[in-house]
């Protein structure tokens, strides 16, 4: 066990740092799956998660489920203003532009953020206290690890209730296979599309909530943390929802072991550690662009 | 009934100009093609039919360089393609159209055609960009040799138009051009007829057999029997991945099996 | 576009150049002030990676969201040759492009073979390593603050950068031929190619075009001519930092692509130019220009999806169509020019 303490010292933190990339993936992964387009403000919905629970609970004093409520409802809203105002008047545009007009969306609301609530950093959530929990064999888990663990885990589980049992999310999955077929049998496939831009707000409001447990809300903090759960989506698979969980703990685990062992062979700072998930993310679409899960449908000429 | 072409006329002088040998080809786990084996004479109408799902585009995926074979050989003129890139194989002479039209709807009807001389015109990036070697004369040859083939299939008038707004037969009858503008030996044709009215049906059929009055040897995929059978020196039937039946029209259209498989009765 | 050569190419083909001309060599003696003349040379500068990235964005289809990553190759090589090995700008310019050229192949080769998102955000994955490195490898590049002490671009005792309308006519004397260049390259068979690969790449590849290595060959081409916007603006200023080369700049050359209009060089320099002097006009937005770029992209996407050259063009033919009494025709053949 004595071996083990020092790796599970970066498994611990790879893992809950992992299950909020997975839930950031799973955002990307679901507007992919409906619509094949990339959602490059996917970050900002985790920002203005993050953002809101900050104001909501520090400034306005609100308790703590309350805070949480508004601000999914509020992101989950803004991801559906997004797709109404912009994705869907242009749907039937190239991929280019609808990478373009996700990347002005991005800088659009990552500007208003700047605008709202300044350039400095909000403060942090605090739940419970900050001492670590001892485990048997000497293992300390932050209150905080135990929360996102728990957070995440329980939303990831309700999303998988969601797709395999709901009717709404099993009209999402049958757009996902075949758009065409699916409005042929009745789906509503635009309101599909809204749905799932408001699903994958929501899942980033959760996310940013849950990151502001460890890290301070900023208002460019979406820029990274998009870029990373895109590149766990990737790494994981895009299109399988299982392959965003599966990605995002990968990733969370590479980037943790990555900078915790080469932290004792080179001088590194921090900076570093974003470039794993680079690398990572470049790699992946250069070896296997299809991710560990690999490819969801044919690629018929 | 198909008149038999040029080359199986003159009798003795009769090549081979393609020949696919026990070709395969599986997707993961789903075998397409099973061993597929046939020859092509030079300047016969090859006409390929079959149910869906026979295999019929993929064998064209293979034969224009777009899909590697897993197993079997393809000949050309004596030459093994199969496997070779996309334009290595064009180079050598194959040519094909595409069941859902995939014209340049960034470029102009005439653009599209000129693109097809560009397997047989060299100028490259450093000639492109200082105009040097000769290469205004290249543009005016890529420019008759362009302008012919749109005579040929008649839309020599829309040659400035956007390829993309021209209605659908036309499109058809541009993809042809095109493909003939690369000078190929052998032409695909993956269901030209496919959403064509019978007076465009009627045209196409004429074009296919000036072609070949060219010396264009042609291979027909097509589900509308009766253009098929009109036009094809010889009838080969796909189904499952595997040759089913090969011969004149008239002795597909009467070989019992084929006739249970689909043709039904009373054709 | 004209298959057919100068000869006969209507006037309305032909004006924009020797206008062109004209006006590039008059502005710079109409500026009095030194600043403007600095506007100027960036936006030269621009221009010239704008025309790259449009040859690789706009006219072969593959989309290119880390394009500043070869700026800073440019600007950071030429600058750490001549700040660490004490070599002369005139040789650390060429080698800096030749480098980025080469690393441009290397990176290109692989992720070429991706399309659409995937391309993007391997590109885009690229930049923000390049960038990374530039901040985190402070010993080679002088780290977050920068490299300076760059030397400037002298012959001799003639110097280049005082008084600064010397550089302004470098650049734009490059700008010049950088048109004219990319001009020819896509009125050539290459450039058809180039744009067939954008219509359908499989339809090319099967009419003999060699899609992979016509890729990776304008993939170079518009590197070097980032690269080369980045040499010149390290020996203009003598400094180079991260944040002027990173994903920030990345988006504003996308964006200046969409403005001034895919496929069309002349729209490249005008979105160029617009959206280099847009910043200059909002300075009192500070930081909020960043809120603008995201509006002007949304809205030009939306409204002005072919940009803002062909937008207007198109404005004014539907309004002399409507004068002249004539119903609304078709539009003309998609010109390459």
């Amino acid at each position: 066990m004595e071996h083990l303490k020092p790796l599970l010292d970066y498994v611990i933190p790879g893992i809950s740092l992992g299950t909020i990339y997975a839930l950031i993936a799973l955002g990307f992964t679901i507007i992919y799956r409906v619509t094949e387009v990339i959602n490059f403000a996917q970050g900002e919905f985790v920002m203005v998660g993050a953002m809101c629970m900050s104001t909501c609970t520090r400034t306005l004093g609100l308790p703590i489920p309350v805070g949480f409520a508004l601000s999914v409802l509020l992101v989950t809203l803004l991801g559906a203003l997004m797709e109404w105002l912009t994705i869907r008047p242009i749907r039937r545009a190239s991929v280019v532009s609808m990478i373009i007009v996700t990347i002005g969306c991005s800088i659009f609301i990552r500007g208003a953020a700047m605008f709202l609530w300044g350039k400095d950093a909000l403060p942090w959530l605090e739940i419970g206290s900050q001492q670590p929990i001892l485990f048997p064999g000497d293992i300390r888990v932050s209150p905080q690890t135990l929360w996102i663990l728990g957070i995440t885990v329980s939303v990831v589980l309700f999303a998988h209730l969601f797709f395999e049992h709901t009717f709404a999310g099993k009209a999402m999955t049958a757009c996902a296979s075949n758009r065409k077929a699916a409005h042929l049998m009745g789906i509503p496939v635009e309101r599909m599309v809204l749905y799932s831009f408001a699903l994958s707000g929501a899942l980033g409001a959760v996310s940013g909530i849950v990151i502001s447990l460890t890290y301070f809300p900023v208002y460019d903090m979406g820029v990274s943390l998009g870029l990373k759960g895109f590149c766990a989506a990737i790494l994981g698979g895009l299109g399988h929802n299982l392959g965003a969980v599966i990605g995002g703990v990968t990733l969370g685990l590479l980037e943790s072991l990555g900078v915790g062992f080469l932290s004792r062979v080179v001088q590194m700072s921090s900076g570093y550690k974003d470039v794993i998930a680079l690398l990572v993310l470049v790699m992946v679409l250069i070896i296997r662009p299809s991710g560990i899960l690999g490819p969801r449908s044919n690629d018929k000429v | 009934m198909g008149e038999p072409g040029p080359g199986l006329r003159t009798g003795g002088d009769v090549r081979t100009v393609l020949s696919v040998e026990d070709l395969r080809i599986r997707f993961g786990g789903l075998i397409v093609l099973d061993g597929v084996s046939f020859q092509v004479r030079s300047g016969e109408i090859l006409g390929i039919i079959g149910p869906n799902g026979a295999g019929k585009t993929t064998l064209f995926n293979i034969l224009s360089g777009i899909y590697r074979p897993t197993g079997g050989r393809v000949l050309l003129e004596g030459e093994p393609v199969g496997g070779r890139t996309m334009h290595a194989i064009a180079r050598r002479g194959v040519g094909r159209t595409f069941q859902n039209v995939r014209l340049f709807g960034n470029m102009s009807v005439l653009e599209n055609v000129m693109v097809g001389r560009h397997g047989r015109t060299r100028a490259g990036f450093v000639h492109a960009l200082f105009r040097v070697g000769g290469v205004r004369r290249e543009e005016r040859s890529i420019l008759e040799a362009s302008r012919k083939e749109l005579e040929f299939v008649g839309l020599d008038e829309l040659a400035f138009l956007p390829a993309a707004g021209l209605p659908f037969g036309k499109q058809r009858l541009l993809e042809i051009a095109r493909t003939l503008a690369s000078e190929p030996t052998v032409l695909l044709l993956d269901e030209p007829a496919a959403g064509l009215n019978p007076r465009e049906t009627e045209g196409l059929s004429r074009t296919i057999r000036e072609i070949r009055e060219r010396g264009i040897t042609v291979l027909l995929v097509e589900h509308d029997m009766e253009l098929v059978m009109s036009i094809s020196d010889r009838v080969m039937v796909l189904q499952n991945g595997r040759t089913l039946c090969e011969g004149t029209p008239r002795q597909v259209q009467d070989d019992p099996e084929v006739v249970a498989a689909y043709l039904g009765e009373g054709f | 576009m004209d298959p057919l050569g100068t000869r006969s190419r209507p006037l309305r083909e032909r004006l924009p150049l020797p206008l062109f001309a004209a006006l590039a060599a008059v502005l710079p003696l109409l500026l009095s002030n030194e600043y403007y003349i600095t506007v100027l040379i960036f936006m030269g500068i621009n221009v010239l990676l704008v025309v790259g990235l449009n040859l690789l964005m706009g006219y072969t289809g593959q989309i290119s969201l880390g394009h500043a990553a070869f700026f800073a190759c440019g600007a950071y090589g030429s600058g750490i040759l001549n700040v660490r090995l004490g070599w002369s700008p005139w040789v650390c310019m060429p080698v800096s492009l030749l480098f980025t050229g080469v690393l441009a192949y290397l990176i290109g080769k692989p992720i070429l073979k991706l399309k659409g998102n995937y391309l993007a955000m391997a590109t885009l994955g690229f930049g923000l390593i390049v960038e990374h490195m530039a901040v985190e490898w402070g010993d080679l590049t002088g780290g977050p603050s920068g490299l300076s002490g760059v030397e400037r671009l002298t012959v001799g005792d003639w110097r280049f950068y005082t008084p600064g309308i010397r550089y302004a006519y470098l650049v734009w004397a490059g700008v010049f031929l950088c048109i004219v260049l990319a001009q020819n390259l896509v009125g050539s068979r290459i450039g058809r190619a180039l744009r067939a690969i954008h219509g359908s790449e499989v339809a090319a590849g099967t009419l003999g075009v060699d899609t992979a290595r016509l890729k990776l060959q304008v993939f170079v081409l518009s590197a070097v001519l980032a690269s080369l916007g980045g040499a010149l603006y390290v020996h203009y200023l003598g400094f180079i930092a991260p944040a002027s080369c990173g994903f920030v700049y990345s988006i504003h050359l996308v964006t200046m692509v969409v403005v001034g209009g895919m496929a069309t060089i002349w729209g490249s320099v005008v979105g160029a130019c617009i959206l280099t002097l847009l910043p200059q006009v909002l300075t009192f937005l500070e930081d909020y220009d960043i809120l603008v770029y995201g509006v002007i992209l949304i809205l030009m996407m939306l409204f002005m999806p072919e940009g803002v050259v062909r937008g207007v063009l198109a404005a004014f033919r539907h309004a002399g169509a409507k004068v002249s009494g004539l119903g609304g025709a078709g539009p003309r053949a998609a010109d390459g020019g």
